[in-house]
């Protein structure tokens, strides 16, 4: 469990419009970061957390305007780093229940290398992290999660780069929660979110979320209801793998090769890989569930949580570390600091 | 004994020989049992910048250099009176230094083919072509005589040779006339659970002692007296080391947690290892992934309600430019520790030099004025460190505090106070409004500082951020006018702090003479002894030292115009000289060294006599 926050009095339980600010909320009309600041805002007061016990730290970016938002301490930090500024806060008071906003150019590009460090670190803390594959603070330049060949302004001919795999990025940081949803799934997005924060350790949660100005429609193939059911499968802990609109399509372990089976065609729910939170080498196999939803025979991509482990937390390690040092030697006196080992008289 | 020995009224000494000959624990040792003779004294260590460079090439000379008098002792000194050579490597790189008359201590068994080569000798025995003709040479078998000592010992042949430093150290305790007691309580202390390795350590010391003792006939002892410190209680202290005490001292004074963010760099590494092993002091040491991580933690943590430092070195500061920046507007306390060293870019990382005045100034986007101030000796690290950081908290502002190389690494006997003299630095954090009137996190006092409101605290949720806030709410606002007002009122704040510190003291001289020698930072050692010799030949200069450079002292302009000149030596291209004329138009006299080392004592006399000249 997560460090508690929750109000104490039951009858003062905060609602969602309790949570925003009076300050206009200036993204562009249709953008998909009204969908997740709503249910954040919600999750929030579901939760029954106290606004002054709470701090949302972003980045730059779209998404970083995020703490204005929120009526809650925050912090709009500099680019890339809202991770760095978030471990220095838990670190000073780890009571408090930290949120880390950042976007895909926040955090994989200039802030790449602190996303790397604060997950294998383990602070307490929880990172959205809002995937929309685009640069739209800056009017459109491809990002790192964006897909090869991607043509915008800083690239006439198609981008050359391959694109980052946020959750593989995760695993291979050795994460400990890494969680998937998206923007216009509220249902699925609050129970996320509920699950980051009951996390006792880092939570990674990428949302897909559209940028209706600069790369609309990026993840339709993934939110839309035409589409969403063959190229989701929703995640559920000791589950198969169950998709397609009929529900009649798995997934289904072949030596070490995932692959996409029918049921009732010779395969039956009991044939199918089933879902393990809890196993890191099956986490990390699908988060390399990556496949373009174009390609015919196209393993689907999964949301839900990914991986789950509970290990202990940064700053529970340093604050032992502080406590054992002082049962050791004492509450340290400074005069025996600045004195020292070795003095002498001068008469 | 003999003879009586000949008092002198200061010896420098350079002891240098492979980074695996133990110089600088001879060094230390050596300062250890001066300082207790009750000699003024100043040392620095001469490292090599390889960490391991290949034993006996010029590349792989490790130095320690003591100074020692019975007068006030400023420097490590110009020159060395004795020079301490364990190879051939290490006479070649140091000998220039040596005074005319000065004597060379040689083990001869580090100048054979393989070390005259190493050390590119070209096969000329410099011991045997006269080229020392002149200096007093000392040669002593030393390796050899180390052998012979344990010869009866179980130790290996190279951990024999290592205590070939020892002889070294005996035969100096020997020249100089002292009691080796301490160094024998050392050594055992050191080596308690290692009795054959304690007993080859004391046998070769006495040895080296000895050895001075019996071949007297061919070499003279000294002896420097005490010098007229104040009374008191001593220790020896190195910079970084004085730095990592304050800080810890001011966030018990604060009655707040330490909190250190820092990534690995020359020469600041040392403090965030001292203060990583003072854990029962509360004291949180991050070494973060890198530089910009370890400012923005320290950021966070500020925000949280530590107290906030950062350490690095130039190219660090670099680094951490739009987060000092971020921390400038947000209006949060933090220092910035930078101990400089050569630059630009990577530079000469183990070298000093003064060069980042300008960065520390200036060095981030848009109008960011942050307090800069600097520290002048190793002990006066101590003192800066918790005077940095009680202007952090009490005008609610970023401060880089700028020591360098030589500061950091070098050392000297300090007369150290007690705790219970030192203020104590006030710390408010804002209450939770008891009227529910809305909390405006920019709202100022007569100092124009903000309140520090910490999350958690009930009823003062808001939002800082790094876009330009409207006064008072502290919203993100675009309008023309609230943007010069607040880059007026951060620039207002930082200067009002020159209302709260002292004013300036001249350190030797009167006001009104020919000559103002004005320094800051590590020149103070060798400006102060410049001006004791001028004045006392008679001459009118006198001696300002800067601690507060950004703000200036409010009677620094009136101090500055009561000479005919002013002379700004420093170890840079003329920085701190730039920001006097441009604050105070005065037509400084530039003296520039930028070769990774001090200014010597020498040279700057030389210097300051040519302007004394040149006065009617």
């Amino acid at each position: 469990m997560a460090v508690q926050v929750e109000t104490s009095d039951a009858g003062n339980k905060l609602k969602a419009k309790d949570f925003a600010t009076n300050q206009d909320v200036r993204w562009c009309p249709g953008c998909g970061d009204y969908s997740i600041l709503k249910q954040v805002q919600t999750v929030f007061a579901d939760l029954g957390l106290n606004k002054d016990k709470v701090a949302v730290i972003s980045g730059i970016g779209c998404s970083s305007r995020f703490p204005y938002y929120m009526e809650t301490y925050g912090m709009h930090s500099i680019h890339g780093r809202a991770p760095a500024f978030a471990c220095g806060l838990k670190m000073s008071n780890p009571e408090l229940s930290v949120w880390v906003i950042t976007g895909d150019g926040d955090g994989f590009s200039i802030g790449g290398n602190h996303m790397l460090h604060v997950l294998r670190r383990n602070f307490d803390l929880n990172i959205l992290v809002f995937n929309n594959q685009i640069y739209g603070l800056t009017k459109g330049q491809y990002s790192p999660t964006s897909e090869v060949n991607k043509r915008t302004k800083s690239t006439p001919m198609g981008s050359l780069d391959y694109p980052v795999n946020p959750g593989a990025f995760a695993m291979g940081c050795s994460a400990t929660f890494v969680a998937r949803s998206m923007d216009r799934d509220p249902k699925h997005l609050k129970e996320m979110l509920h699950r980051s924060y009951e996390h006792k350790g880092t939570s990674f949660l990428e949302i897909y979320q559209n940028c209706n100005i600069f790369n609309d429609g990026a993840f339709f193939a993934f939110t839309e209801k035409d589409k969403k059911m063959d190229n989701c499968v929703f995640l559920e802990h000791n589950q198969p793998l169950v998709f397609g609109a009929e529900q009649n399509m798995g997934v289904r372990i072949d030596g070490y090769k995932p692959t996409v089976v029918t049921l009732n065609n010779g395969y039956s729910k009991g044939d199918l890989w089933i879902h393990d939170e809890k196993d890191v080498f099956k986490a990390s196999m699908l988060t390399r569930f990556f496949d373009d939803p174009s390609v015919e025979g196209h393993l689907p991509r999964p949301f839900g949580v990914i991986y789950s482990e509970d290990r202990a937390t940064y700053e529970d390690k340093m604050f032992g570390q502080l406590d054992d040092a002082r049962s050791k030697k004492g509450e340290g006196d400074l005069d025996k600091m600045i004195a020292g080992s070795r003095t002498w008289e001068i008469a | 004994m003999a003879t009586k020995p000949i008092v002198k009224e200061n010896v420098t000494i350079k002891f240098a020989g492979d980074s695996g000959d133990g110089m600088q624990l001879t060094g230390g040792l050596f300062t250890g049992n001066t300082a207790l003779t009750g000699s003024d004294l100043a040392t620095y260590p001469d490292f090599p910048a390889e960490i391991r460079a290949p034993a006996g090439t010029l590349a792989g000379v490790s130095g320690f250099q003591i100074n020692f008098g019975s007068h006030r002792i400023f420097t490590p000194g110009d020159q060395y009176d004795v020079l301490v050579a364990m190879n051939a490597a290490a006479l070649k790189t140091n000998i220039d230094r040596l005074r005319d008359t000065g004597t060379i201590i040689v083990n001869t068994d580090g100048f054979d083919k393989k070390n005259l080569r190493l050390a590119k000798y070209d096969d000329v025995n410099p011991l045997e072509d006269g080229s020392l003709d002149g200096y007093e040479l000392i040669e002593i078998p030393i390796t050899k005589m180390t052998r012979e000592t344990l010869s009866d010992s179980s130790l290996g042949m190279k951990e024999k040779d290592r205590c070939k430093n020892m002889f070294v150290l005996g035969f100096l305790y020997w020249k100089y006339n002292r009691k080796m007691k301490e160094t024998q309580e050392w050594l055992t202390s050191k080596f308690n659970q290692k009795p054959d390795v304690l007993d080859a350590n004391l046998r070769v010391l006495l040895a080296g002692f000895n050895f001075g003792n019996t071949t007297e006939t061919f070499t003279t002892q000294y002896e420097v007296k005490a010098a007229p410190l104040e009374k008191g209680t001593y220790r020896g202290i190195m910079g970084n080391q004085a730095l990592v005490m304050g800080l810890v001292t001011a966030a018990k004074k604060a009655g707040i947690p330490l909190f250190y963010g820092s990534y690995p760099i020359t020469p600041a590494s040392d403090i965030l290892h001292g203060l990583a092993a003072y854990k029962e002091f509360g004291v949180k040491t991050f070494q973060a992934e890198d530089e910009i991580a370890a400012i923005c933690a320290a950021i966070g943590a500020s925000y949280g309600g530590n107290l906030a430092i950062t350490g690095t070195s130039g190219p660090g500061l670099a680094l951490k430019g739009e987060a000092a920046g971020l921390a400038m507007i947000l209006e949060l306390p933090l220092v910035i520790c930078n101990i400089q060293r050569g630059g630009p870019s990577t530079g000469l990382p183990t070298k000093t030099e003064q060069a980042d005045l300008m960065q520390a100034m200036y060095g981030r986007n848009g109008e960011s004025p942050i307090p800069v101030i600097s520290t002048r000796s190793p002990s006066d690290c101590f003192e800066t460190a918790i005077e940095a950081c009680r202007i952090a908290i009490e005008h609610m502002t970023p401060v880089v505090l700028l020591s360098d190389g030589y500061i950091a690494n070098g050392s000297e006997p300090w007369k150290f106070p007690k705790a219970e003299e030192i203020q104590p630095i006030e710390v408010k954090f804002s209450k939770s409004p008891s009227n529910g009137t809305p909390f405006m996190p920019y709202e100022r006092n007569d100092k124009l500082v903000r309140e520090w409101a910490l999350p958690g605290t009930a009823g003062l949720a808001h939002r800082i951020g790094g876009l330009e806030k409207e006064a008072n709410t502290g919203n993100v606002s675009y309008d023309p006018a609230n943007h010069e007002y607040m880059v007026k009122t951060r620039a207002a704040k930082v200067a009002k702090i020159a209302e709260s510190i002292p004013l300036l003291e001249l350190e030797s001289g009167e006001m009104g003479g020919d000559l103002l020698i004005l320094g800051w930072g590590s020149t103070f050692g060798t400006i102060e002894g410049v001006c004791r010799e001028l004045l006392a030949e008679g001459k009118k200069v006198a001696h300002a030292h800067l601690r507060y450079i950004n703000p200036f002292q409010r009677n620094l302009e009136t101090i500055l115009k009561s000479y005919q000149r002013v002379m700004v030596p420093e170890i840079n291209n003329g920085q701190l000289a730039r920001l006097i004329r441009d604050h105070f138009l005065v037509d400084v006299i530039q003296y520039n060294k930028i070769q990774g080392m001090p200014i010597s004592q020498s040279e700057l006399q030389h210097a300051a006599k040519e302007v004394l000249a040149q006065i009617k």
